[in-house]
């Protein structure tokens, strides 16, 4: 999948490289560094975006390495996706398998679900939940919309999308 | 000095339950301001409910009408007899919305537009299965067929875009087109009570039927999306068409927790030209706080996207007599304008 990360590197000549070489080794592809070489934190790092192209599943390892590399963290991109709405579910939500619910949208790679909450009135009455989606784009947050509508449509999960 | 007669204007009115009196009622108290504003004298020539017609070619009087609703008299003829045999204009057809067959209105709109009249209603049935052959038979005798009523009530739409909009290319109509419904989310909101009390309550204050299950289940709303779909998007649709879900799923907490977001839940109608998507639903749905059509309590609302004039939002009562009145007068007044 593709993330943007904000990292910061201590001055010291050679360090981008050394920042640069887990992706590589976890098998991602760096598409785009933004390094603001005169700008520097109050700490006196330099901060630097990257956008990069990695399994889910190595993003962890890789902030990780970085950390083992003294490279701070500071942010990982969320903002890749772009188009975000919020949709309400009235139903068995939970007892219904939440969690594969919430999978369907999370593993398309193009749309999460980046907030629930949930109000459970009762053990045997409806639960609601609000969930926001958000996606890469328009198109992708009307396809996570279908599918969510889909997946809850078969466990008898009302949904209300926004207008 | 030359001084223009006013013209006389012969109307019946078939269907005397809230409308059809509101209408009566209307053109009574508006009478001599329509004559001098518009040059046209209304006069009530004959009115029929469900026993038959009684006419009077002089103008039917208010107490005629009453007697005859609470059946102190009888009629003089059936009602198909009194449209086409007595002379007048227009037919304001006020009888019960019907989707499974439009009846009784389809037979009474058909045979008034046969017999040469000019028809105004605010029911829903025959339009939503038939608007297209009672169009082209409309049109085949060059006579108007008028329904703004039928829609939003009070609230002024199908004119306004045909007439105000004119030139617009209406891309898509969202709103809110059931106060029973608008009424219940509001109250269930506000005073955050379970769906059935506040049902009740409605029903007790007269703003849902015994029968609620038309306009809980969304079917009223569909019925008037056909509508504006076929009369303003040119589809050609039937209320089967439409993708309905109705409120009685709601709950308060859902309306908690929307609320805790910044929505609200509206029952809305949404409906498109069709070239991107063809939408056609009608379904619960969050509506942000601050957008026009969050309004509250019975009001209809509609925000009509145009590729001109972008956003017009209208806002109005969608239901009781004298507000479904309003909207025939004006069809009628149209029809001379
Ligand atoms: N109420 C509103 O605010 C509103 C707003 C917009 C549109 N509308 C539409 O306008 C229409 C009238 O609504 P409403 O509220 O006035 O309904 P209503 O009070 O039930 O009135 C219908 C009237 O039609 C009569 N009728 C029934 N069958 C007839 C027949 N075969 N021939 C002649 N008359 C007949 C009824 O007589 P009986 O009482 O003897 O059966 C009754 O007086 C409906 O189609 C409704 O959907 C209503």
């Amino acid at each position: 999948m593709k993330i943007s990360m904000d990292i910061e590197l201590t001055d010291i000549p050679g360090q981008l490289v050394l920042a640069l070489k887990p992706v590589s080794d976890l098998g991602g592809n760096i598409l785009s560094v933004l390094h603001q070489r005169d700008k520097k934190t109050p700490s006196g790092r330099i901060p630097v975006q990257l956008t990069l192209e990695i399994e889910e599943q190595g993003l962890d390892r890789l902030v990780e390495r970085l950390k083992e590399r003294d490279v701070n963290v500071v942010r990982i991109g969320k903002e890749r996706l772009k188009e975000s709405m919020m949709v309400l579910l009235i139903g068995h939500i939970v007892h219904t398998d939440l969690g594969e619910t919430i999978d369907s949208i999370d593993s398309t790679g193009f749309a999460e679900v980046v907030e629930l909450s949930l109000s459970m009135p009762g053990v045997d009455k409806k639960s609601s939940a609000s969930v926001t989606l958000s996606a890469i784009g328009k198109e992708e947050l009307k396809e996570a919309l279908n599918i969510l509508e889909r997946t809850v449509n078969k466990k008898g999960i009302m949904i209300i999308p926004s207008i | 000095m030359e001084t223009k007669l006013p013209k006389l204007v012969r109307i019946s009115i078939i269907g005397l339950g809230n409308v059809g009196r509101g209408v009566a009622e209307v053109i009574r108290r508006k009478q001599e301001e329509i004559k001098r504003k518009y040059g046209i004298y209304l006069k009530i020539v004959g009115v029929a409910d469900l026993p038959g017609a009684v006419v009077d070619e002089n103008g039917l009087s208010e107490d005629a009408i009453r007697k005859f609703k609470s059946r102190e008299t009888t009629e003089d003829m059936t009602t198909l007899d009194m449209i086409k045999d007595v002379e007048h204009e227009i037919v304001v057809e006020t009888t019960p919305t019907n989707v499974e067959n439009g009846e009784p209105g389809l037979t009474h709109i058909i045979t008034a537009l046969e017999s040469d009249r000019h028809v105004v209603t605010s029911n829903k049935g025959p339009l939503a299965l038939q608007y297209g052959m009672l169009m082209d038979l409309a049109a085949k005798k060059g006579k108007e067929l008028k329904f703004e009523a039928s829609v939003g009530g009070a609230m002024p739409i199908i004119s306004l875009i045909n007439d105000n909009l004119a030139g617009n290319g209406i891309i898509s109509i969202k709103g809110i087109l059931n106060g029973t419904c608008n009424y219940i989310l509001t109250r269930m909101r506000e005073e955050k009570l379970p769906y059935k009390h506040v049902l009740k309550e409605a029903q007790e204050r007269g703003i849902a039927e015994t029968d609620p299950s038309n306009d809980v289940a969304g079917r009223d709303t569909a019925v008037k999306l056909v509508i504006l779909a076929n009369s303003i998007f040119d589809r050609n649709v039937s209320y089967k068409d439409v993708e309905v879900s109705g409120i009685t799923g709601i709950t308060s907490e859902a309306l908690k927790l929307a609320d805790g977001a910044g929505y609200v839940i509206k029952l809305i109608g949404e409906v498109d030209g069709g070239s991107s998507g063809e939408c056609l639903k009608v379904a619960p749905r969050l509506v942000p706080k601050d957008d026009p059509l969050n309004v509250g309590g019975t009001l209809n609302v509609a925000t009509i996207k145009t590729d001109l004039a972008g956003d017009i939002t209208v806002i109005g009562k969608g239901a009781g007599p004298i507000e479904a009145a309003s909207a025939v007068l004006s069809d009628i007044i149209g029809i001379y304008m």
